[in-house]
């Protein structure tokens, strides 16, 4: 699918599949096949085409961009289990597809946290990280008591559980490529509506009854579970390979609130963090040349 | 007789092992087992009927491709089930144990009572992660259980805090004055801090079932 005409926006050059465990990911390739390889990950509920400005800068200066879609999202299969394990490892098959040699890295938001913990597991095949806003922060909401925390605990988890419960017939709701975009829009309240428009051209299939977002219908923001952000804060001074953090600057619903002040006793001799000006959470969509020129400046 | 229950892409086989009436006993097998085809015999003096569950990837339910497996997603499996009895009285295994106690914090009132004995899965991983992994399967294994679900349910992180969070919950919204029994003599650091906790009674399996039953 070739995508709505949106200002600087490329396909990939090239489509292949990857199988994982029997799962069968879409992995988007930008630039000439003998480039610099460069692996980089999206976040939840996107996909690769949202890479479809920032990834052919990248491509145009030499780079071969490798992306994919991460199982239940995009062109990849839905999968019957998701977890963050099953991400990591599908993670480490798509740079298995790519070579053995240490390469850079991008990713963003999940996709950032992802690729954090595949270069804690595997440093050797990393030679420098980019995250953009996908840097842990401390754990949140000290203030609230024990007693509140356990009561919204509970209803988060009936309210999964309800839904799990009610799966066997989930879809996604049709609607037109515009409520899609609209829809789409409170996730994502300051990306352009021709930008929204193009992501519908590029992640949403048209079935007999309306457009719908490819996105396994089981995936929904939130969730629970024994995680906690700040572990990945106390293996930071010990992080092995180069980093570059870029942090949004301003506040939205998507974001992960990360501000340089939470890090900055905690990175190694290695790493450097870049606030962002004026940016949200999707600083490369909204700033798709300077993020860009940031990374290239990093990487060489 | 099997009931098939559908829990998203999964299949679960909920094994009926005892008919009657009056609330059910919900048998949750640890790592790597499965249902009992037969009654076990410590479980004859339940009133009730008696089921027992094979999670995700283990037993006669589904072995799903790709792994991806958490001890919330068997929480949830066990809630399929809890439903279809319209509640029950939970005992688990090892991981089945970790997964009971998960539930009865999660549904407070369809729960009647958890109770937690040994079994393979009852440490789970570690109460912090330890070095970063990414987990991969055994070529070697024997199928079933999926072997995706044996190195996943083994390395999950337990931390005590989170186990007590249930317990917690299970305390102030069940109407039972101890929604949670623990039976299991092996003591990892989350069922260290479980047993701690008010509504927690430490007991047999004998004294467990004769408690729950005399509940309504």
């Amino acid at each position: 699918m070739t995508g709505t005409p949106y200002p600087g926006a490329r396909r990939p050059d090239r489509q292949r599949f990857v199988d994982s465990d029997g799962i069968r990911l879409a992995v988007w390739e930008w630039g000439d096949a003998g480039g610099i390889p460069l692996l980089m990950a999206h976040g939840g509920f996107d996909f690769a085409g949202t890479f479809d400005v920032f990834a052919p800068m990248l491509a145009d200066a030499g780079y071969r961009v490798v992306s994919w879609d991460h199982r239940g999202h995009g062109d990849s299969e839905h999968s019957p289990l998701y977890s963050w394990h099953a991400d990591l490892r599908d993670s480490l098959a798509v740079l298995n597809s790519i070579t053995t040699a240490p390469i850079p890295m991008i990713g963003h938001s999940k996709g950032g946290a992802v690729l954090l913990q595949l270069c804690e597991a595997r440093p050797h095949r990393v030679s420098r990280f980019v995250n953009i806003d996908g840097m842990p922060s401390r754990f949140p909401a000290p203030d609230v008591s024990d007693h509140e925390r356990s009561r919204m605990r509970e209803s988060e988890i009936a309210s999964w559980l309800d839904r799990r419960r009610r799966s066997a017939d989930l879809m996604r709701k049709p609607g037109t490529p515009a409520e899609l975009a609209q829809r789409r829009g409170r996730m994502n309240p300051r990306l352009s509506d021709a930008w929204l428009r193009y992501l519908v051209s590029v992640g949403a299939r048209e079935d007999a009854d309306g457009w719908r977002w490819k996105l396994d219908p089981i995936m929904r923001p939130g969730g629970f579970g024994p995680w906690r952000p700040d572990w990945y804060l106390e293996r930071l001074p010990g992080f092995p390979v180069p980093l570059l953090g870029i942090l949004a600057t301003v506040n939205e619903q998507m974001g992960w609130g990360t501000a340089k002040r939470d890090l900055e006793d905690r990175l190694p001799r290695n790493a450097e963090l870049v606030e962002y000006p004026e940016a949200g959470h999707f600083i490369h969509i909204e700033h798709p040349r300077g993020v860009a020129d940031l990374v290239l400046d990093f990487l060489s | 007789m099997i009931t098939w229950l559908q829990h998203y892409r999964i299949r679960l086989a909920l094994h009926e092992l005892r008919g009657g009436a009056g609330r059910a006993l919900l048998l949750l097998h640890a790592l790597a087992e499965r249902a009992p085809q037969a009654l076990p015999p410590e479980f004859e003096s339940w009133p009730g009927p008696i089921h027992a569950l094979d999670f995700t990837g283990h037993g006669a339910s589904t072995v799903p491709r790709g792994g991806g497996y958490t001890c919330e997603l068997l929480m949830a499996d066990a809630d399929h089930a809890v439903d279809h009895l319209g509640g029950a009285t939970v005992v688990g295994r090892g991981l089945g144990a970790y997964i009971a106690l998960l539930l009865a914090g999660g549904r407070p009132k369809p729960v009647r009572g958890a109770i937690l004995l040994d079994g393979p899965g009852l440490a789970g991983g570690s109460a912090l992660p330890g070095t970063p992994q990414i987990l991969a399967a055994d070529p070697a294994a024997v199928a079933p259980p999926d072997p995706l679900a044996l190195v996943e349910l083994s390395t999950d992180v337990r931390p005590p805090d989170y186990a007590t969070a249930y317990v917690r919950q299970a305390t102030h919204l069940s109407d039972l004055d101890a929604p949670v029994h623990v039976c299991a003599v092996e003591r990892p650091q989350w069922l260290r801090a479980v047993v701690e906790e008010p509504g927690v009674r430490e007991t047999t399996l004998d004294e467990a079932l004769a408690h729950y039953a005399g509940v309504t």
